[in-house]
């Protein structure tokens, strides 16, 4: 199903989601934030990818100073809309679902975050380095803030 | 277990500007499988860019790429806009098209003469080359550089084009028509290229759903997005453009896509020219700050969506930046396009996605059972000239034929 209009967005995401949507921040009508469990990621990108069709174009892991935040940027480009989808991690152990089993699209830019700001997923078909070298030291994850160089 | 022969391409390669490594895994002369590495030209770019200011940034990411080194900046800039609510004066707008478009013409015709190299047609490459020349001197003309034209900046441009430039412009993009339509021409209705890239590398429509492809590889397995239409930002909103799509998501296709886009920037460009003069300056809002938020900026590139996401704390520099480039999400669909294909089509169907690992971020063969035999680039260049070749003789016809008489 897709969603007939730009401001139907949040009505249709807020009905199709239910519980799981945890707060909406609409910065314009073409730039929505919204925030959902961890637990939560695989069922609303399946909701989001498969049933109203969006694209994913990339998501953004953040070192925030309460916690990891991954946003999945999801772009509606049959009715002009941008829905990023914050999720919030544990600082001590981040850890979430790989969505890469849903949509292929994804598996790139979780082995990406994996490897540069250290968030483990889960049931990710591949996770390898993808941008570090192979032999990169493990632990070490260069997009942290805390992170001072290899030798530091 | 079958035996299999691995086939390395890359990391450094003829057919790719920049490092990045292909293992072909094949069985006979069928590709049964490809593994893609990255990371030979990390630069780390998200990182450097959160110790720059707003306006710096913009600099940094216009050398992410020299071919689309203004896809990058208009999305940054709008990510910035976007973030701090910058308004845009109108003429800017006008502006930022027809530097964006100027550089999707000159991208495509990159590309189109480097495919007609890999197909061992030197002819078009020459040709095509020599009038990508022409566009490169306008860009010289009007903002001081053949690449890097550093136009963008947030809140407008950093140079107007001036009234008295735009007929010399206009005539520039104009006189590109003819010798496009001639390029069409040779390539869509010449037997030997269809018979080299009809039916070649394929991608449905559900492949580049699943992938999240964007750009021509969408575009051409039928997939109908382009961010200019579908997010209208600059002046896209204000003019009119159809968006092209095929539906095979072949090779073929592939170029198809990229050739018809070319007529299309050409009539954007004329359109921004045209309503340029009756649309009164500046050209910048000067910002002086831009407060704390998050935004998203994206534009559609040469080879796909660009997206730029900034995020500020409220001081001048940001807080977290990230760059997805369009090859990142359309290289990977490779890991579909060669299954099953011969070695010889492998170089083009790699070469037909334009993959820019600049942006992103290798190929030779090696066996797997002995670890002997090593075909290296220049072999697999040559297996793809050589293929042409046996179908020209076993076609009966000479390839191509570029008359340029009128042009020479």
């Amino acid at each position: 199903m897709r969603i007939p209009a730009q401001e139907q967005v949040l009505p249709v995401l807020r009905e199709k989601l239910g519980g799981r949507l945890l707060d909406a921040t609409v910065k314009s009508p073409v730039r929505i934030f919204l925030l959902v469990s961890a637990a939560d990621i695989m069922e609303v990108s399946r909701v989001i990818f498969r049933d109203l069709e969006a694209r994913l174009q990339t998501a953004t892991a953040t070192d925030a100073p309460d916690a990891f935040e991954i946003l999945y940027h999801w772009a509606f480009d049959y009715i002009g809309c941008v829905v990023s989808v914050r999720v919030k991690l544990d600082k001590q152990k981040p850890e979430i679902d790989s969505i890469a089993p849903l949509c292929r699209g994804a598996e790139w830019i979780e082995r990406e975050m994996w490897e540069l700001m250290g968030i483990a997923f889960r049931g990710h078909p591949d996770l390898r380095h993808l941008l570090l070298m192979d032999d990169w030291p493990a632990g070490k994850f260069p997009l942290r803030r805390d992170f001072k160089g290899l030798n530091a | 277990m079958p035996k299999k022969t691995i086939i390395p391409i890359g990391p450094c390669h003829p057919l790719q500007e920049e490092p990045e490594f292909f293992k072909l895994h094949v069985d006979g002369e069928k590709v049964i499988g490809i593994d893609i590495e990255l990371g030979y030209n990390h630069r780390g770019m998200e990182k450097i860019s959160e110790g720059k200011t707003f306006e710096q940034t913009v600099f940094l990411v216009e050398r992410i790429c020299g071919i689309c080194s203004t896809s990058h900046p208009i999305a940054c800039v709008q990510a910035v806009e976007n973030c701090g609510d910058i308004p845009v004066p109108p003429r800017a707008l006008y502006i930022r098209s027809i530097i964006g478009e100027m550089e999707r013409l000159h991208s495509h015709l990159l590309w189109l003469g480097l495919a007609g190299h890999f197909l061992g047609f030197n002819t078009l490459w020459m040709w095509v080359w020599r009038y990508r020349e022409d566009l490169l001197n306008m860009f010289e003309y009007i903002t001081g550089n053949r690449n890097h034209y550093s136009m963008m900046k947030p809140g407008g441009v950093r140079r107007d084009i001036k009234n008295e430039d735009v007929p010399a412009l206009v005539k520039t993009i104009a006189g590109l028509r003819k010798p496009l339509d001639l390029f069409r021409a040779v390539v869509m209705e010449d037997p030997l290229l269809q018979a080299r890239t009809k039916g070649v590398g394929c991608l449905t429509k559900q492949d580049v759903i699943d992938f999240c492809a964007v750009g021509p590889v969408a575009r051409s397995s039928g997939l109908d997005i382009d961010v200019r239409r579908d997010h209208p930002h600059a002046a896209y909103g204000m003019v009119d453009f159809k968006v092209i799509t095929t539906k095979n998501g072949d090779v073929f296709d592939k170029v198809v896509v990229r050739i018809l886009e070319m007529f299309e920037s050409i009539s954007i460009i004329e359109q921004c020219c045209k309503a340029l003069p009756s649309t009164p300056g500046p050209v910048d809002s000067n910002p002086k700050e831009v407060v704390p938020g998050e935004g998203i900026g994206h534009y559609e590139a040469p080879r796909g969506e660009v997206i730029h996401y900034i995020r500020s704390d409220g001081t001048n520099r940001p807080a977290r930046h990230k760059v997805r480039a369009p090859s990142y999400v359309n290289v990977a669909t490779n890991a579909k396009a060669v299954l099953g294909q011969y070695i010889a089509d492998a170089t083009i169907i790699l070469g037909a996605v334009d993959p820019c690992y600049c942006c992103t971020e290798r190929m030779a063969a090696i066996d797997a059972g002995t670890g002997a035999k090593l075909l290296d680039a220049k072999e697999l260049l040559r297996l793809s000239r050589q293929k042409t070749e046996d179908l020209k003789r076993q076609m009966g016809v000479e390839g191509p034929k570029l008359d340029m008489g009128a042009f020479a």
